[in-house]
């Protein structure tokens, strides 16, 4: 007790003072009450001590409890005054199969994900194999039944069976009364337009499967290249804008179907380039396939025989005499030659122990017009020989000949042009008239926007655009000028006079290039036929390219082969049917025979 | 007096426990009740998707293309042609109304006379 004493108090009063208990004694009263009474006083202060520090206690005690109901209030008024919000959805490590959809430029629909099941068996929990395998081959015709029976009966404790189930087909299985076979939710990816724009969506499979969910990934086309954009949490409800028009591309099938089945070809292409801006409103490859049922790839032949192989994107060709108009553009551009300028057709021309010669013997000499609207080989190659391989090779890496388009495709890359070994004075006269480098019909119709459209670089995508993207200048408007005068021409008196079609001004160049043997030389009946042209040529919109793969037709009386009899239709139907849809509106003619050409915009 | 304000303290905390719990209650309520307007929002949305790929599928060129080839007899449609460009001075606008104006309220007429 004596040592808890606090520094500042005072000393105690004693319980007997001397002095008081003297006086006390005198006077004969008992000592003892002064004692008792002093420790009742000192009782008394101890009570008053006490009661004040244990008032204190609960003070303090209270104050804690209102100050914990106080806050526990505020945070239930402010609550209640608050406005609601949606959670945020908690992302986890959890197998998701959320993927943005698809649409084309109008917001049409082109791939989208639709829920779906799966089916799994446990085989410990299974009752009857033998019965359930029977009824699931009953079901599945197309399905393995020894190698099921197998999985049945080894030790796995998780068998998958099938990905994707229809409804009808889930009510089926369930009717088995197999409780070991059990069914697994997931979304797949549905293309309703079936095999329209297959190439370009490509497809898509599952990558890690579970039994809630299924990841979906791209394998393909635009589903590949953009898998991480189509996956990305935060843009999932941002539909993937392509410049594809889902029209047009349907109108586009319809009439290559057509063309190849008239013409009895082994496949074909056709692009539609917008020039202004370089999107791609259709781009078709025969044959093609249905992504929804997306056919494995050959493993062995030919892999340009399946019909997975793009062959617009991925196919390259020696396109031929399509490429004529380049090296003329060129020479025009270097202030080398003009329209006009009369140039060496002396056939057959000889280059060490090469001979270079014509379809037919154009007399000795033409003008540069008439050798694009002739198509005259050994025009180009003289004119190739003033270019000199290096301008000419510079050109061309310009216009982007030499590499794989930037095209939003994955199979781009594997559209890589085959350029010479050695680009000298022989492989520049032979690539001038089309043969000695190979190319895809994008690198065409992108090299063909570019001459025409004024002489600024275009460059091919496949995604909407919000306008007009202007590329750097390749050539001068007087040259793109020039060029278009020439490519009217080649239609309007030249090989492509099929391609006339009333009210749209088309003007283009035919190619027909024999197929190299892989051997080495040239098949002697077989021809890729390419139409490169535009319309309409006065203000051109759009590119239309066109190749079919060896095509040919028995018209007036001999078998026709050449671009002008194959390729050429059909990109006349194709522009007859797409230009109105495209709005493009037909203009009146001018009259020719007056001479007099109305005044045209160059922009 | 101190007696009284302890019952009246005590019948106030009761109360007060009163109406928490019933908050409580109430709480619990409306998270079941969003609990279960979400399930119903995914099963809509889900029913969304399903009926938007039906749309598109039905909507798919080939069969539009079909449907308009076997009703042709009653439809007539045909693939669009450019000559069906029409130019805005083609189009026959009605002739504007004739104004006739009333009897005898010519202003020139009335002062002639």
């Amino acid at each position: 007790m004596t040592d808890h004493l606090p520094p500042k108090e005072e000393p105690r009063s004693p319980l007997r003072p001397l002095a008081r208990i003297l006086r006390a004694r005198d006077k004969g009263e008992n000592p003892d009450l002064i004692e008792k009474e002093n420790l009742r006083r000192r009782h008394e202060v101890m009570r008053d001590k006490s009661r004040r520090r244990s008032e204190g206690r609960l003070l303090a005690l209270g104050l804690f409890f209102i100050a914990g109901f106080v806050v526990v209030g505020a945070r239930m008024g402010g609550l209640a005054t608050s406005l609601p919000a949606e959670p945020r959805l908690a992302s986890g490590a959890h197998i998701t199969s959320a993927r943005a959809e698809i649409v084309d430029r109008e917001g049409r629909l082109l791939a989208t994900n639709l829920v779906t099941q799966a089916l799994y068996a446990h085989p410990q929990e299974m009752v009857n194999i033998p019965h359930a395998v029977s009824e699931l081959k009953r079901i599945f015709p197309d399905i393995d039944e020894v190698k099921l029976r197998e999985q049945f009966s080894g030790k796995r404790k998780f068998v998958w069976i099938r990905k994707t189930l229809s409804p009808e087909q889930v009510q089926q299985v369930h009717d088995i009364g197999e409780p070991g076979l059990l069914f697994a939710t997931r979304e797949m990816r549905l293309y309703p337009n079936g095999r329209t724009a297959a190439h370009v969506l490509g497809g898509a499979s599952f990558g890690s499967e579970g039994v809630r969910a299924a990841e979906v990934i791209g394998v393909a086309g635009v589903e590949r290249q953009f898998d991480e954009r189509l996956r990305d949490p935060a843009r999932l409800a941002e539909p993937l804008e392509l410049s594809l028009d889902l029209t047009i591309q349907a109108t586009t099938r319809e009439i290559l179907q057509g063309g190849v089945k008239l013409f009895d070809a082994k496949g074909a292409s056709g692009i539609i380039m917008d020039i202004d801006t370089g999107e791609i409103v259709s781009m078709v490859s025969l044959p093609d396939f249905d992504p929804n049922d997306r056919p494995l790839p050959l493993t062995s032949g030919d892999p340009g025989d399946s019909p997975l192989f793009n062959r617009a994107v991925q196919g390259v060709y020696e396109l031929g005499s399509v490429y004529k108009i380049f090296a003329v553009a060129q020479a025009m551009e270097l202030g080398l030659i003009n329209a006009n300028t009369m140039i060496d057709t002396q056939g057959p021309m000889t280059w060490g122990r090469f001979r270079i010669r014509d379809f037919h013997d154009y007399g000795p000499r033409l003008t540069t017009s008439d050798v694009i609207v002739k198509s005259s080989n050994i025009g180009t190659a003289h004119i190739a020989q003033m270019i000199g391989p290096s301008r000419q090779q510079a050109f061309f890496e310009q216009m982007g000949f030499l590499k794989a388009t930037p095209i939003e495709l994955f199979e781009a890359a594997s559209g890589r042009p085959l350029l010479p070994a050695k680009w000298g004075e022989l492989a520049s006269m032979t690539i001038s008239y089309g043969h000695g480098l190979s190319t895809s019909p994008v690198h065409l119709a992108a090299g063909y926007a570019t001459l025409v459209n004024g002489g600024t670089l275009v460059t091919p995508t496949l995604l909407k655009q919000s306008g007009r993207r202007m590329g750097p200048r390749v050539v001068s408007d007087g040259t793109s000028a020039e060029v278009r005068e020439m490519l009217r021409a080649v239609v309007n008196e030249g090989t492509a006079s099929f391609a006339k079609v009333d009210g749209y001004d088309v003007g283009g160049k035919t190619g027909s290039a024999d197929k190299p043997k892989p051997t080495g030389g040239y098949y002697k009946n077989k021809v890729v036929a390419t139409f490169a042209g535009a319309f309409p040529m006065s203000d051109p919109k759009y590119v239309v390219v066109v190749t079919l793969d060896e095509g040919s037709q028995f018209i007036a009386g001999e078998n026709r082969r050449t671009a002008g009899w194959t390729a050429v239709p059909v990109t006349a139907e194709l522009i007859r049917r797409v230009a109105p849809l495209l709005g493009v509106r037909p203009e009146i003619a001018p009259l020719a025979e007056s001479g007099i050409r109305e005044a045209r915009n160059t922009q | 007096m101190r007696m009284f304000l302890a019952i009246v303290m005590g019948g106030a905390v009761l109360l007060l426990a009163f109406w928490a719990y019933q908050e409580n209650y109430r709480t619990r309520h409306a998270l079941s009740e969003v609990r279960k307007v979400r399930g119903e929002i995914s099963l809509l949305r889900e029913e969304l998707g399903v009926l938007r790929a039906e749309w598109a599928y039905l909507n798919r060129p080939e069969r539009l293309r079909q449907l308009a080839e076997l009703n042709f007899p009653k439809l007539g449609l045909l693939p669009m042609t450019p000559d069906q460009f029409g130019r805005l001075d083609q189009i026959g606008y009605p002739k504007p109304p004739e104004l006739v104006p009333p009897e005898g309220e010519l202003e020139g007429e009335q002062n002639n006379d």
